[in-house]
This record gives C-alpha cells, sequence and structure tokens, in this order.
C-alpha cells in the first residue's frame, strides 16, 4: 500500500475533475465533427493532471491566467460546463457571450482572466496582476500557466526578470508538453531544461511530473505557500503530453505512434486510478460511477450549449468600451 | 493666466494624479531616478517614492502588459513608453490584449490604461526615434487616441484619459516638450472627445493634431497676411474622431487641408479626408490638400529631416491652391 498526501476523498475529488476534462474534451472533438464548434479547437486531453493538481492546490481568490487550450482549467476553476461548451458554440450563454470561443474563455467573478491565443502574451499580464497585489498588501497568488513554446518568447523573459526583480506573487506553471504546436522541444529550445531559464532570473523553480496529479498537488501548494510568505514569485516545469493533434487541423507528421503510445501507458488518469487503489483501495464500480456522473454532466453541457441564443447583431459593438465616446 | 512649458504642463498631471488617487502609478523606463526621457517626471520619485513611480527594465511588452495586468487588478497605472517606436515592441500588448479584453470577454473585463509616449520628429534623432505612428494607434478599436498640440491639453488631456475606464494612448509630441504657452491647471476642461477649433477663418479649413498644431497656426497667421482667413481645427482626439466638428468647418469654408506629421499613404490625413469625402462630397469648392512626411524614413541631417516633415510654407501653398486654385 502506498501512501499519498490526501485523503481518499480528495484524491477522489482529483481524480473525478480529470475524468471531467477529459470527458468534456472529446465531446468537444466529436461536436466539432458535428460543425457545432468551428475556428480552433485545442484539446487538453493527456494533460489533465496538471490543471487540475495545479488549480486545486490554489485558493478560490486567487488569479489565474491561461492560454488557448484552456477548457480544463476553466473546467477545474468551476466555471460551468455549460458556459465553456455554450462559448465554444458561440452562444450568448457562453462564459464570453460567445466573442471568444474555445481560445478565450472569461470568468471574472471567479477570478479567471482568460485564455491569451498568442503564445507568451499573459505573462505580462499575469505580472501586472500580481504587481496590483502587492500594491495593495493582498496575499493573494496569480497563476499563470503557458506552454514551452512560450518560453522562446521575449515576453517570457521580460516578465520573469520583472517577477523576480520587483518580488511579485506570481507562480509560473510552464506547461510543458515536449512541443512547440509541431516543433519538439530539443528543436525549439537551445536548453531543453527550462527550470534554467528560471534559474537564471533569480528564481527557485523545480520539475514536476505532469503526469502525475498528486505531485502537481503538493508542488503547486509549497510552491503557492511561499509566494505567500512574501518570497517571490515561483516556476514549476510540469512534464507532460498532449496525446491528441495540436488542434482540429493538425496531420501529427511532427511525431511517431510509437511515442504517442509511450505517454499514452504514463495516462494522468490511469495513474491516478492506480494510486488511489493502491494507497486506500478504490472499486471499479467507484470508477465507473465517476466516469457515467461526468459523463452525464458533459451531455448537459452539450444540451445547454445547444439550447442557446446567438448575441443579436445589434449588440455587435456593445461592451467595445465601458464608456462609448464617439 | 501664466505661461508655462508642454513639459511642465505634463508634469503637474501627473503629479496631480499621483498625489490624488491612491490608484495610480506611473512606470516605464527611467521615470525615477532619471525623471524621464524629456524630464516630465523629475523629481517625482524622491517626492511620491518607488512604488507610485517605478523605473522598469527595458521591457516595454513586459511592462505595458504589467500595466494592463494592475489596470484588470484594480490600478490606474500610467505607463510611459519613450518614444512611439518603442511601443511596437509593445504592440502585442496593446493591440492584442488591451484593446479587445473587455468586448472580447463579452464585456467583463475593463482596462482603465494610460500610456503616454512621445511621438514626432525634428529634433535629429533619426529613423528610429522620430516616427509619428498615431494613425497605427487610432486604427484599433477597443483603444481610445488623444494627441495634445497645447500647453493646457498637456496637462488636460492626460488627466482625461485617466478618469476614463478604457485604455487611452496619449500622444505627446517630442518637439514641443520646451514649447512654451498658456497654461492654467485648474481651468475647467472641454471633453477630450471633441476637437478644437484653434482659430476661426471663413476661407479654408486646416485640420491637424498634435506636434502640427502650432506649425499650423503659424502658417494661417501667414495666410491671414495675404487674406486668407484659415479655420484650423486640432482633432485632439484621433480614436474616436470628432468627424462633426470638422465636417462642420469644411461645410461653411468649402476648402479643406490636413496636417499630419504621418506619412501620407495610410495616414490620419487619409482618415479625415475619407469621411469628407463621405459628409462633405457636395460642400467642397475645391480638390482636398495633404500636408504629410515625405514617405522616407526620418533622416538625421538637419536639412534633410526638415525637408521630411511638414513644414509652415508648404502648409501655406496648400491652402492657396486650395483658395485660389490648382495651376495645371
Amino acid at each position: 500500500m502506498t501512501s499519498l498526501s490526501v485523503t481518499k476523498e480528495e484524491g477522489v475529488a482529483l481524480l473525478r475533475q480529470m475524468i471531467l476534462v477529459r470527458l468534456f474534451e472529446e465531446r468537444c472533438a466529436e461536436v466539432y465533427g458535428q460543425q457545432k464548434i468551428r475556428g480552433f479547437l485545442h484539446l487538453y486531453v493527456g494533460e489533465e493532471a496538471v490543471a487540475v493538481g495545479a488549480i486545486r492546490a490554489l485558493d478560490d481568490d486567487d488569479s489565474i491566467v491561461a492560454t488557448y487550450r484552456e477548457h480544463g482549467h476553466a473546467i477545474v476553476r468551476g466555471v460551468p460546463l455549460g458556459a465553456v461548451m455554450a462559448e465554444m458554440y458561440g452562444r450568448q450563454n457562453g462564459c464570453a457571450r460567445g466573442r471568444g470561443g474555445s481560445m478565450h474563455l472569461f470568468d471574472v467573478s471567479r477570478r479567471f482572466f482568460g485564455g491569451y491565443a498568442i503564445v507568451g502574451g499573459g505573462l505580462p499580464i499575469a505580472v501586472g496582476l500580481a504587481l496590483a497585489d502587492q500594491m495593495n498588501a493582498r496575499t493573494r497568488v496569480t497563476a499563470c500557466f503557458f506552454g514551452d513554446g512560450a518560453t522562446d518568447e521575449g515576453e517570457f523573459h521580460e516578465s520573469l526578470n520583472l517577477a523576480a526583480l520587483w518580488r511579485l506573487p506570481v507562480l509560473f506553471l510552464c506547461e510543458n508538453n515536449q512541443y512547440a504546436m509541431g516543433t519538439a522541444l530539443r528543436r525549439h529550445a537551445s536548453d531543453p531544461a527550462i527550470v534554467h531559464m528560471a534559474q537564471a532570473h533569480g528564481i527557485p523553480s523545480r520539475h514536476v511530473d505532469g503526469m502525475d496529479v498528486f505531485e502537481v498537488l503538493d508542488a503547486t501548494r509549497e510552491a503557492a505557500a511561499a509566494i505567500r510568505r512574501g518570497e517571490g514569485p515561483r516556476f514549476l516545469e510540469l512534464q507532460t503530453y498532449r496525446f491528441r493533434a495540436h488542434s482540429m487541423y493538425d496531420a501529427e507528421k511532427y511525431r511517431d505512434r510509437e511515442e504517442v503510445a509511450r505517454w499514452k501507458e504514463r495516462d494522468p488518469i490511469a495513474f491516478a486510478t492506480r494510486k488511489l487503489d493502491g494507497a486506500y483501495g478504490l472499486a471499479t464500480a467507484e470508477v465507473e460511477a465517476l466516469r457515467a456522473a461526468a459523463a452525464e454532466e458533459v451531455e448537459a453541457s452539450v444540451r445547454e450549449a445547444d439550447a442557446g441564443t446567438l448575441e443579436p447583431v445589434e449588440d455587435l459593438r456593445r461592451d467595445l468600451y465601458v464608456r462609448d465616446v464617439g | 493666466m501664466k505661461n508655462a512649458t508642454y513639459r511642465e504642463a505634463v508634469r503637474t498631471a501627473l503629479r496631480r494624479a499621483l498625489l490624488e488617487d491612491p490608484t495610480v502609478f506611473l512606470m516605464g523606463e527611467d521615470v525615477g531616478s532619471y525623471g524621464g526621457a524629456y524630464s516630465c517626471s523629475a523629481g517625482l520619485l524622491d517626492e511620491l517614492g518607488p512604488s507610485k513611480v517605478r523605473d522598469t527594465p527595458l521591457s516595454e511588452s513586459g511592462f505595458v502588459g504589467a500595466g494592463i495586468g494592475a489596470a484588470l487588478g484594480g490600478m490606474k497605472p500610467i505607463v510611459e513608453v519613450m518614444t512611439v517606436n518603442f511601443s511596437l515592441l509593445a504592440l502585442d500588448q496593446i493591440v492584442n490584449n488591451a484593446a479587445t479584453l473587455r468586448h472580447m470577454s463579452g464585456g467583463q473585463l475593463a482596462v482603465p490604461l494610460v500610456v503616454r509616449m512621445a511621438t514626432g520628429g525634428g529634433r535629429q534623432l533619426a529613423a528610429q526615434h522620430s516616427h509619428s505612428l498615431e494613425s497605427w494607434y487610432a486604427h484599433v478599436p477597443g483603444i481610445k487616441v488623444l494627441a495634445s498640440g497645447t500647453v493646457q491639453d498637456a496637462h488636460d488631456l492626460l488627466l482625461d484619459a485617466l478618469e476614463d475606464p478604457d485604455p487611452v494612448i496619449v500622444f505627446e509630441h517630442q518637439f514641443l516638450y520646451p514649447m512654451e504657452g498658456p497654461f492654467d491647471p485648474d481651468a475647467p476642461r472641454t471633453s477630450p472627445w471633441r476637437a478644437a477649433i484653434r482659430r476661426s477663418g471663413r476661407d479654408v479649413t486646416l485640420i491637424t493634431y498634435g506636434g502640427s498644431l502650432p506649425k499650423t497656426l503659424a502658417a494661417a497667421d501667414e495666410l491671414a497676411r495675404g487674406d486668407i482667413e484659415a479655420e484650423v481645427i486640432d482633432l485632439r482626439s484621433l480614436r474616436p474622431l470628432d468627424h462633426a466638428t470638422f465636417v462642420a468647418s469644411v461645410r461653411r469654408t468649402h476648402r479643406a487641408v490636413i496636417v499630419d506629421e504621418g506619412w501620407r499613404t495610410g495616414s490620419l490625413s487619409a482618415e479625415v479626408a475619407a469621411r469628407l469625402a463621405e459628409d462633405a462630397f457636395f460642400d467642397l469648392d475645391a480638390p482636398l490638400e495633404r500636408v504629410c512626411s515625405v514617405e522616407v524614413p526620418i533622416p538625421y541631417a538637419k536639412h534633410l529631416e526638415d525637408a521630411a516633415l511638414p513644414q509652415v510654407p508648404a502648409i501655406v501653398q496648400a491652402a492657396e491652391r486650395a483658395v485660389r486654385g490648382r495651376r495645371t
């Protein structure tokens, strides 16, 4: 019997959310096939342990800045599934009234500050949110998700430097899924050890197995606690892998099936299931019940999206500004 | 009313905003210890401290983006970008984030951010410190754009921008910083979104903004000596454009010259001309005239720089052509 840092109840909650994200993403692919979702669709299948472990380690009052592959983050944060699905349907019951779509989910009431689709573009925003907290002596953490591709961007280095220089309460969470779109890490980074870049800016950093939700949870808790103690930014490199294509347009010519198969052996849901079973015993029926409940939640979100209405075209200019002056 | 420099007017507005509003802070390259590249924030670090007046690394995208984030977090940042040329390094944050976030989030986010930047030529700073790219920003919905061409506006438009709940880019023309003019920090402010008629006249309307305003007023004085009474419109707001004011003026004068330090192609002058063609076509008695920068990178050598930028004689000649007809 292996030991875990979480209770069975907490562990099952993590597992439940990973299953929910997985089933949601798979359902997205199906409705994309039915052309109910259009545009770009970037699925998180395989990477679920990162968003689930990290976000569940945060407080509700913490801020989150995410990327264009952010359905999972939004869902774990508590954005209603129906609002996420409806957003992708382009309906006004979506979490951004259908204006953002898959890549731009927002829910300010949950301090989910959005999906950013310019790689690296969310990092300066996170730094600024943290600056506002520091200037107001709030102990909030701003968690900023980005991929390995973002570490090549100037904005990445500018943001790390600024956060370290001003000791800002930012938690940098690098979701290293091994590819910048289709370019492998070893082909886009002169030094594939991403933590070195954080260390160069004097930010304490560590590798985390991003396929192990429990390790992600523990590492995030530890980093967030240090940030709340006023010790400045922290950086986690979460090793993970995307099981599906980059987007629905990707023919996946840049990686071989064996590599994908190897990573699938480390499926974070199967891994967490085994760990929980080893630590506490987890009946197959319990897992099946989780899966069935999640599937029903996902179906409800599809029904909600299908029932949604379109924002009237007359509202096209609405909310361009807070105060329209011309 | 006392006289002050444009620079002093900017500094007065900065100091006042920083003192009065606990959410306002200033950040940018060399705004603190150095006092600002153009001395607009001289002494403010000592007086207000390093939290209110923040020197940043040379990371335009990083600190402009941080300004957006801080605005989302409830602050009212004034971000100084040393020149419009440097702001190109922050275009991603301004165009992809500041301008989009409110609309794209379905109205959930607001970005009450002010970005100040120096623009324009005339100081022999060559092709990477002298350009006028106001039109690039004015092109983008979601932000608002102001340009001050008088000492009073250097103060007033900055405070107006800070009182606005949306992202506002404020252009200060670097040639104007030492310019003196009447200044009353307590004068009632007019709406920044309305163009100003800086001089009334019946014969021709000269439409301009920012650094070209003093030149255009000088040209109007010269035209008056030749019996041409020019009306001078200062746009002030470049987005939104107060087209009602300049269209109404042209309906009175039936002639228009647009003076714009940007390059002619795709410029603000082109937008103003198009709106006149749309809304004042039947009121025009002469073809529209434009005085813009010559389409080259602004050169260092003084005689070449002078030749590249709009100058008083060219404005006078354009107005004379509009009034007296073109020689073919």
